[in-house]
C-alpha cells in the first residue's frame, strides 16, 4: 500500500500564460514514454523481477506516479484560465471539443493512452533493459520540450525530472549488473 | 577532457533547402559511465542543492542545455 504526502516532490512554477506548452508536455503525462506508462510498466513487472530489484522496481514506479502528478499540475496551471479562443489558437481546439480543460492520458498529437506502450516480458534482463531504455527515451523527451520552452520557472522543474530520468537509469543499470553476478549459480566442481 | 556531450558534423548538400545546421551534438549523461555506484560517493553539502539538482551526487548530476553552447559552466 501507499501513504500519500500532500506535496509535489518538487515545487512546480509556471512564469508565463503559454496553453502551447501544455500540449507538448501532455506527452509525458500520455506519451508512450511518459510518467503513466513508466509507472505501470516498473509497478507491474515487480511481481515476477528476481527479489533483489523488487524494491527498486517498487520505488521508482512510485516515484514515476510523484512525476505524474507534477507533469499534471504543469498543465493544469497552464489551461486552467485560458479561453477557449487561447486554447484552440495553442493547437488545443481538438482536446477542448472532447475534453473542456479536463486532462486526459494521450499523447502530444491527441493519441489515447494504450496498455501496448509497455511490456511484461517475464524475463529479467529483457524487462530491465527495456526500463533503461524508457528512461533515456524520456530524457530525451524533457530535452526536446525544455528545447522548445522558454519559460524559465518551468524549465527548472523539467530539469529536475530530467535528472532523475538519469538517476532511474542508473540504478536500474546497477539492477542488471547485480543480476549478472554469478552468487546464485549452480557450482560444479 | 570528457564533457557530456558530443559534437558531429553531419553531411551537407549544395542543395538543401533550410540553411545547414552544421555541427550535431548529442547528449551522453553520466550513467553511461558510471558503472555499479562506488560506496562513499561524495554528495552535494546541502539537502537544497541536492534537490535543486535533483541528484545528491555531483557524479550523477547532467546539466542541459549543453552548458558550452550555453556559455556556462552549469547551474
Amino acid at each position: 500500500m501507499w501513504y500519500y504526502e500532500k506535496k509535489l516532490q518538487y515545487p512546480v512554477r509556471v512564469s508565463t500564460c503559454n496553453p502551447r506548452l501544455a500540449k507538448f508536455l501532455i506527452e509525458q503525462y500520455g506519451g508512450a514514454d511518459g510518467e503513466l506508462a513508466a509507472a505501470l510498466r516498473y509497478l507491474n513487472q515487480r511481481y515476477t523481477i528476481p527479489d533483489k530489484v523488487v524494491g527498486l522496481l517498487n520505488d521508482i514506479g512510485t516515484e514515476e506516479f510523484a512525476h505524474l502528478e507534477m507533469i499534471a499540475t504543469m498543465v493544469y496551471k497552464l489551461t486552467k484560465d485560458a479561453s477557449p479562443e487561447q486554447l484552440r489558437d495553442a493547437g488545443l481546439g481538438d482536446h477542448y471539443a472532447d475534453h473542456d480543460r479536463a486532462l486526459f492520458y494521450h499523447n502530444a498529437a491527441g493519441v489515447p493512452f494504450t496498455a501496448t506502450y509497455i511490456q511484461a516480458k517475464g524475463d529479467p534482463i529483457a524487462d530491465l533493459y527495456e526500463d533503461i531504455a524508457a528512461e533515456e527515451k524520456a530524457r530525451a523527451t524533457y530535452q526536446w520540450i525544455i528545447d522548445m520552452s522558454d519559460d524559465p520557472d518551468l524549465n527548472d522543474a523539467l530539469k529536475f525530472l530530467r535528472e532523475r530520468e538519469i538517476v532511474h537509469s542508473q540504478r536500474f543499470r546497477e539492477a542488471v549488473e547485480i543480476l549478472k553476478e554469478d552468487r546464485g549459480k549452480k557450482k560444479y566442481f | 577532457m570528457f564533457t557530456q556531450y558530443k559534437y558531429w558534423q553531419p553531411y551537407v548538400s549544395p542543395f538543401d533547402p533550410c540553411p545547414p545546421i552544421r555541427v550535431k551534438s548529442y547528449n551522453t549523461p553520466p550513467q553511461l559511465y558510471l558503472g555499479f555506484q562506488p560506496r562513499g560517493l561524495p554528495q552535494f553539502s546541502t539537502a537544497k542543492e541536492a534537490l535543486f539538482h535533483g541528484t545528491l551526487w555531483p557524479a550523477l548530476f547532467s546539466p542541459y542545455p549543453d552548458p558550452q553552447i550555453r556559455g556556462e559552466e552549469d547551474e
